[in-house]
């Protein structure tokens, strides 16, 4: 049996990180969370069909580098994007957070969840699926290398659209 | 159902209106499947999604489930997916490969041409029992063009090729972009709803009218990423374009490209180390189409709707999108991204980047589009006081001047569309 791997963070840590960035998230101070990302950071909602492939090769829902992710900002503040204005009002529920094994200052962390999406007229959506994330957890302040949401969906159908972060 | 006229054109004053009512109506809905959706030929997948024998793809097709597959002898089929003993559906994965398929009810078992095989304890249906009459019913009709493959469940209807009649030119400017004349249906499916009538996806697909309106954020962060997207005086968009009508109610946007076009078209956004490469896709283009046709294929975009529920976008990227009506308000879409069979890894990567800055239901413009849709949507429900769409735009030129932020390519969905539903 091979050793148990140490951990230079604690679960609680990293649920505090997660926490925080879902209250960011949810109440769309969006400048405050673009703090959060490493200079490089990868934001991504792989397909419904493949949520295991690589968007280098496979057509996700969303797959940005740095510069669209950063885009993606912009346009979420803007009244002109359509699908989220109003935005909507989002909770999220993060749950079930498992830590892997650290390496060159990363930590890949897992947390599942269940985000409510409400818009006026009882337009109700739950979206619920699995968080895998890289962290940099060995600078002063953490940073979120990679963001992936996989969602348990099998199609997005009623789901509609992912326009706001998930 | 009351007689009213959906479509109303009054030519001598430039006028062409719809009626809002053909949105939201469920009688319209029954008349659409039986008089549109019996009778064209209707999208059911490409070659490239059952490329080996026993492949298969499940999926809608005009409302039916089909078992869309190859067979062990390599032919393809379009099957209903209905057992033909007591039709429960045979095939419930999405998509594999099989030897044959296997009814989970009963348990009887079909080979991969749709005939049966087995039917446990057979004997008990007597002496007459004819297993050659209880196969999986084929489609009425099956037939291709370039790989795309359609069904019609209308056993006298004209050939798909005669069907698809100038929309032809257009599939072949976008299947031109591979060396083999060979493209592909990319992994990964974009599978959403749009709470609006299915029509409104025809008229949005192909409506350059509303790019500056409803995709600002998507011209602004072109703008940011250094992409010229500066509009001449007296034009909606960067480039003036055209919409064109391809008869039997197809129809297509044909524009000089302003926004990039991963073939071959190099904009900022791709970086500068796609540039020799994207370089060397065109200079292949020239030399096996020469310069004009090169253009073409490289420079121009094109949003096709293959009537009545098939739309090709080559823009950005080439998007293949069918879509099915589930109630007179309520739609379902499924997205395929399409590329050559040739292109390297860095190619195909650049290729669905590029697809995913527009596109889709995480994209940076379609999500509009669907707000825009289910906001016409909603607002139909006051046609009582608020009743008809205008569709008059350009309608006082000749339809050759026809613009793609006019709506004479549009009307030509509407007349074909307004044509099936009064016939008898």
């Amino acid at each position: 049996m091979s050793a148990a791997p140490t951990f230079s963070v604690t679960r609680a840590e990293i649920e505090d990180f997660l926490f925080h960035e879902a209250e960011l998230l949810d109440a769309w101070k969006l400048d405050e969370w673009r703090e959060l990302l490493d200079a490089n950071a990868t934001y991504y909602v792989p397909a419904t069909d493949k949520p295991e492939a690589s968007h280098e090769d496979t057509l996700f829902i969303i797959a940005d580098d740095i510069v669209r992710l950063r885009e993606r900002i912009i346009r979420l503040k803007d009244p002109s994007c359509h699908a989220e204005y109003p935005p909507s009002r989002t909770r999220r529920m993060i749950t079930n957070v498992r830590l892997g094994a650290e390496r060159d200052g990363c930590v890949p962390v897992k947390a599942n969840f269940i985000v409510h999406r409400h818009r006026r007229n009882g337009d109700t959506r739950v979206f619920t699926g699995e968080y895998r994330y890289i962290l940099r957890i060995s600078g002063e302040n953490w940073k979120i290398v990679e963001r992936r949401a996989v969602l348990d969906a099998a199609e997005l159908g009623v789901l509609g659209s992912v326009s706001f972060i998930l | 159902m009351k007689n009213a006229p959906w479509v109303l054109e009054n030519r001598d004053e430039n006028s062409f209106l719809i009626n809002r009512e053909a949105f939201i109506s469920d009688d319209v809905l029954k008349l659409e499947w039986r008089k549109i959706f019996n009778t064209c030929w209707i999208y059911v997948g490409h070659a490239s999604e059952i490329r080996n024998p026993g492949d298969f793809q499940t999926r809608k097709v005009a409302g039916r489930p089909i078992l869309f597959c190859r067979d062990v002898n390599g032919e393809v089929r379009a099957l209903l997916n209905v057992c033909s003993h007591r039709g429960a559906i045979v095939c419930r994965e999405r998509e594999g490969n099989a030897r044959g398929f296997y009814c989970m009810y009963h348990g009887w078992t079909f080979n991969t041409d749709g005939s049966l095989k087995a039917a446990p304890g057979e004997d008990a249906y007597g002496p007459k029992f004819d297993r050659s009459t209880h196969g999986l019913t084929p489609a009425p009709r099956l037939e291709s063009y370039r790989d795309f493959w359609f069904v019609n469940f209308d056993p006298d209807a004209v050939s798909l090729d005669e069907y698809l009649a100038g929309a032809k030119d257009y599939i072949d400017l976008v299947v031109d972009q591979s060396p083999s004349g060979r493209m592909e249906i990319i992994s990964g499916t974009q599978e959403y709803d749009i709470k609006a009538n299915w029509k409104l996806l025809v008229e949005n697909s192909v409506d350059d009218y509303h790019i500056i309106a409803t995709h600002t954020t998507w011209i602004q962060y072109m703008i940011n990423s250094g992409v010229n997207m500066k509009r001449p005086k007296g034009l909606l968009l960067p480039s003036a374009g055209k919409g064109v009508d391809l008869g039997n109610g197809h129809l297509t946007t044909d524009n000089p490209n302003y926004r990039g076009r991963p073939v071959a078209k190099w904009i900022s956004v791709y970086g500068e180390e796609a540039k020799a490469d994207i370089d060397h896709i065109r200079e292949e283009l020239v030399a096996r189409l020469g310069e004009a046709r090169a253009e073409r294929v490289a420079n121009t975009n094109r949003n096709l709707v293959i009537f009545p529920n098939l739309v090709i976008n080559d823009g950005s990227s080439v998007t293949v999108r069918n879509f099915t009506p589930v109630s007179a308000d309520l739609m379902k879409v499924t997205s395929w991204a399409l590329g050559t069979v040739e292109e390297t890894k860095e190619q195909r990567a650049r290729r669905l980047h590029a697809f995913l800055t527009f596109y889709g239901p995480g994209g940076f413009a379609t999500p509009d589009d669907v707000a825009a849709l289910e906001a016409a949507q909603e607002g139909y429900s006051a046609f009582r006081e608020a009743g008809w769409n205008d569709l008059s735009r350009g309608m006082h030129k000749a339809p050759d001047d026809q613009l793609d932020t006019d709506e004479g390519h549009m009307r030509c969905f509407w007349r074909k569309w307004s044509q099936l539903m009064e016939a008898n």
